[in-house]
């Protein structure tokens, strides 16, 4: 088992290398001075001099890689532009919120997708099956903000329920993570309903029928499990992706996590931010990946891990 | 159509190159009959078929915009701001007095051909970069392949917005984000079938009779990959749309006064409480574009490949 989180950390180098290098070229392939967009746009000619030489933009681009890169692994990120405040404070203010807000709708695309999903598969061809596959084509297709806006609009200016942006205790959190978290649940619900339909129909099922257990039984504890190992890879999948979902869904709710730091940071041209926020989900998203696979040889004693 | 490929070849296994060329014409005639098999599945599904028939009027709309359209997108009207839907405006104004209708169906030519266009680059690199990297294999393979796999390691709309971030906001570049978004896809999928296709025996065949890598690749190997790139193309139209959608409401895409319906759905977020059609509307019209392409691409894929129904 450590030998294959070995092997699959050691798989993951050279994609975080690569990363690392489109990440640090962002700079220098925006057109104009990189030295005068790390000074910010108000910067004087000798603070623009002071930052070149300081951050050696005068040197081979290798060679300004490697200091960078041992600047980002001592965790210096740079200043942001617009505050600044060094990047890695403005990223530990708003991560938090960001993974708080990507749990939660993970937590609710899981709830919804696995009992729907496992419901319509048990009861084929029901009333139930063909609606919430409906609803779960239109969750596929439905534009998150747009989503997130029409929440707001029922929940928080009709009704009153919910806060309408920002971030403070829980009520703030359920608009934001049921936006986020509606597509995936729409996903994992069409992915559990054909894993169950697949489960269902092996013999060790019918077996299961045969000795008298009730449907239940035979659903739970012997369908359930079998049935979500693949579920769990797009559970997985599916959390990388809200994490960027969160992108859009944070800008709707002027939730203050990384997402909403991006945004903000494209529209002020603050590069050393964008560098910092793109860095930390996409480090995220391999991290991630990486305990899904972990996760998964756990779950399927089938795949071998030598 | 592995399938039928496959006991071809099986029924000529063992004899000399002269049954080769039957392979080759064979397996032409056998995609013919593959084709409009999957025409007539396609004409019974009557799902597939109503997602193709809005996606034909899209469009037809995207075409005629500026005879469909009853005003002038761009042209404001103070005296006439936020009003709500009537039948002089079907689905009202929005703040400067634009007639809402109108720029929705303007924004329909914007987003089709973002979806096109970006589907079409990122089918066009990917396609090539696949094709490569999957017959010549080796070092070729592994560079192409990890290149892809760099881009993978970027969540989702995460690529674009990074794009962006580089290129600058803006119609363009978004459909530059979008299509170069899509490229690993259409690079794995294509590789995936040049791999499964090279070892059989037409192409074996083909190169034995002294065919060059650029026409083994592009007359023998491509079309018959391309029933899966035919549907990924299709969806992939859906997924551009949404994408270039969402880059415009995040401020990065389209700018003012251009009826991008993202665009749109952002202007309408201030006025949520006062004039809630600002915002609904460009929404739906998303949400109908997607649900057309993303709805005929399914039933292509079911049409096409029969094994994956069930």
């Amino acid at each position: 088992m450590v030998r294959f989180i070995l092997r699959r950390l050691l798989y993951m180098t050279p994609i975080l290398f690569g990363v690392s290098v489109v990440i640090f070229l962002i700079l220098h392939l925006v057109p104009g001075d990189p030295a005068r967009l790390v000074a910010g746009l108000d910067a004087t000619q000798e603070d623009v001099k002071i930052i070149r030489s300081s951050l050696g933009l005068d040197r081979p681009l290798p060679v300004q890689y490697i200091s960078w890169l041992g600047n980002v692994l001592r965790g210096d990120l740079g200043r942001s532009t617009r505050t600044r405040r060094p990047v890695t404070q403005e990223l530990r203010l708003t991560f938090p919120a960001t993974v708080e807000l990507t749990l939660c709708a993970t937590a609710i695309a899981v709830l919804i997708g696995v009992v729907a999903g496992t419901t319509a598969a048990v009861r084929r061809n029901s009333i139930f099956d063909y609606s919430s596959m409906v609803v779960a084509l239109l969750g596929v297709c439905t534009p998150s903000f747009w989503l997130g806006l029409m929440l707001m609009l029922v929940f928080a200016v009709k009704f009153d329920l919910f806060p309408t942006t920002g971030r403070g205790g829980l009520e703030n959190l359920v608009l934001p993570a049921v936006t986020l978290g509606a597509g995936a649940a729409a996903i994992i619900a069409r992915v559990t309903r054909s894993s169950m339909l697949e489960v269902l129909g092996m013999d060790y099922i019918r077996t299961a029928h045969a000795k008298g257990l009730s449907e239940r039984a035979v659903v739970l504890r012997h369908a359930v499990k079998n049935a979500l190992i693949p579920v769990i890879t797009v559970i997985g999948l599916e959390f990388g992706y809200l994490l960027a979902g969160a992108v859009v869904t944070e800008t709707v709710f002027a939730y203050p996590g990384v997402g909403w730091l991006l945004v903000e940071a494209i529209g002020f041209r603050d590069y050393p931010v964008i560098q910092g926020a793109l860095l930390l989900l996409a480090l995220q998203f391999a991290v991630v990946n990486l305990v899904v696979d972990v996760l998964y040889a756990f779950a399927d004693p089938r795949i071998s891990y030598g | 159509m592995d399938k039928n490929q496959d006991s071809q070849s099986q029924g000529v296994a063992g004899q000399p190159a002269v049954d080769a060329l039957t392979v080759v014409s064979g397996s032409a005639r056998e995609s013919r009959s593959l084709w409009s098999d999957a025409r007539s599945r396609l004409l019974r599904n009557p799902v597939a078929m109503a997602g193709g028939a809005v996606a034909i009027l899209l469009i037809l709309v995207a075409v005629a915009a500026p005879y469909v359209a009853p005003y002038d997108p761009i042209h404001q009207d103070l005296a006439n701001s936020l009003a709500g839907p009537s039948i002089k405006h079907l689905a009202g104004t929005d703040v400067h007095g634009r007639d809402i209708f109108s720029r929705i169906i303007h924004g329909t030519r914007i987003s089709l051909r973002i979806g096109f266009l970006g589907m079409l680059l990122g089918c066009v690199v990917g396609v090539i970069l696949g094709l490569v990297s999957g017959y010549y294999g080796g070092w070729a393979d592994t560079i192409i392949m990890r290149l892809m796999d760099v881009q993978l390691a970027f969540p989702g709309l995460l690529v674009a917005i990074c794009i962006i971030a580089i290129i600058g906001p803006g119609l363009e570049n978004v459909i530059l984000a979008v299509g170069i978004f899509s490229v690993p896809l259409f690079a794995r999928v294509t590789r995936g079938q040049i791999l499964s296709l090279k070892e059989q025996e037409f192409i074996v065949a083909a190169r034995m009779m002294g065919a060059q890598d650029g026409r083994i690749m592009l007359s023998h190997l491509l079309p018959n990959a391309v029933a899966p790139l035919l549907v990924l193309c299709t969806l992939r139209i859906a997924t551009a749309i949404l994408t270039a959608a969402s880059l415009s409401f995040l401020g990065l895409g389209a700018q003012p006064p251009i009826p991008e319906w993202g665009a749109m759905l952002s202007d309408g977020r201030a006025y949520l409480a006062i004039a809630p059609h600002v915002a609904t509307t460009p929404g739906l019209a998303i949400l109908i574009t997607v649900l057309a392409f993303n709805l005929l691409g399914d039933g292509l894929r079911d049409a096409l490949d029969p094994r994956l129904k069930a």
